[in-house]
């Protein structure tokens, strides 16, 4: 590994660390694979959206799958810039299973110079028998476009 | 208070996920306004600080649950199917609100479209668009 991508893998880790809602879902990066971004959420009681069967919400699926994919567009890009999701797709194929932990794996496989288009499927067992699968597209260096002064801060208009 | 909404805060109660995130509902009639307050726990980037974008579709996701179980009566229970989400605008250290719009229910499908917004309605910070199955019982 590069030191470059030394640095954007310690990006990638501390998007899960510094990111206070991350860290509450107890979200935590287990693998980086070249452009791919594999991250595990443990099962929790505040995650569950059907207290009847103890399954998690979809929410949290949802959450888990934006945060791996922000991972994964952070580990593909060559420099550090600030990204912010255009959108996000999601099928759910079927219900997570009760007090298990969830993963999810991102693969960003196009950056160009303003947006990264990322896949990625949440599942607890197999990639291959996934819970749900997504597609994103990120818009990199999204505080380009904000009027200078006041060190980049979010003016309410374009992410 | 209505028996629809005596149903609507029992269900948001009995969820843990909607405990968790803070959100509360009001009916006014059929409309219905979820309430997401502002807290630490929801912050994706504390850099800017602004809400995780996760939190917006899971919050657009249960409201859309939620204006189809007050259509519904609570008989029958959704299951999403697919959800896209659009980011307007980055979501702001600020009470977020979200109001649901039922497109379609047919004998299994519904298609519901979701915006919130912070300070001023007509200018989302977030769409989604949702499909659910429903299945009886």
């Amino acid at each position: 590994m590069s030191d470059r991508s030394d640095i954007m893998a310690n990006m990638a880790q501390g998007m899960s660390q510094g990111s206070p809602h991350a860290r509450e879902m107890g979200f935590e990066l287990v693998s980086m694979d070249g452009r791919a971004a594999i991250m595990k959420a443990p099962y929790k009681d505040i995650m569950v959206g059907d207290p009847d069967t103890g399954v998690i919400a979809g929410g949290v699926v949802t959450t888990l799958l934006d945060h791996c994919c922000g991972s994964a567009v952070h580990l593909a890009m060559t420099e550090f810039k600030i990204i912010a999701t255009l959108d996000l797709r999601i099928d759910y194929m079927r219900a997570a299973t009760p007090h298990k932990p969830i993963f999810a794996r991102a693969e960003c496989y196009k950056v160009t110079r303003s947006v990264a288009f990322v896949r990625a499927v949440a599942y607890d067992e197999t990639p291959d028998d996934p819970v749900a699968a997504a597609q994103a597209a990120f818009m990199l260096d999204s505080s380009a476009a904000r009027p200078s002064g006041g060190k980049g801060r979010p003016t309410g208009e374009a992410r | 208070m209505s028996a629809a909404d005596d149903r609507l805060q029992a269900m948001l109660q009995r969820i843990p996920y909607a405990r968790f995130l803070g959100v509360r509902a009001e009916l006014a009639g059929d409309e219905m306004t979820m309430i997401l307050p502002f807290g630490e726990h929801i912050i994706g980037n504390p850099v800017l600080p602004a809400i995780h974008g996760g939190v917006l579709g899971a919050f657009m996701e249960m409201t859309a649950l939620a204006q189809l179980s007050i259509k519904d009566g609570g008989e029958r229970q959704p299951r999403v199917i697919d959800v896209s989400v659009e980011y307007l605008r980055s979501g702001r250290p600020l009470t977020t609100y979200a109001r649901a719009d039922i497109k379609k229910v047919g004998r299994r499908i519904a298609n519901v479209h979701v915006e919130a917004w912070q300070e001023q309605r007509a200018q989302p910070i977030a769409a989604l668009r949702a499909h659910f199955l429903i299945t009886s019982g």
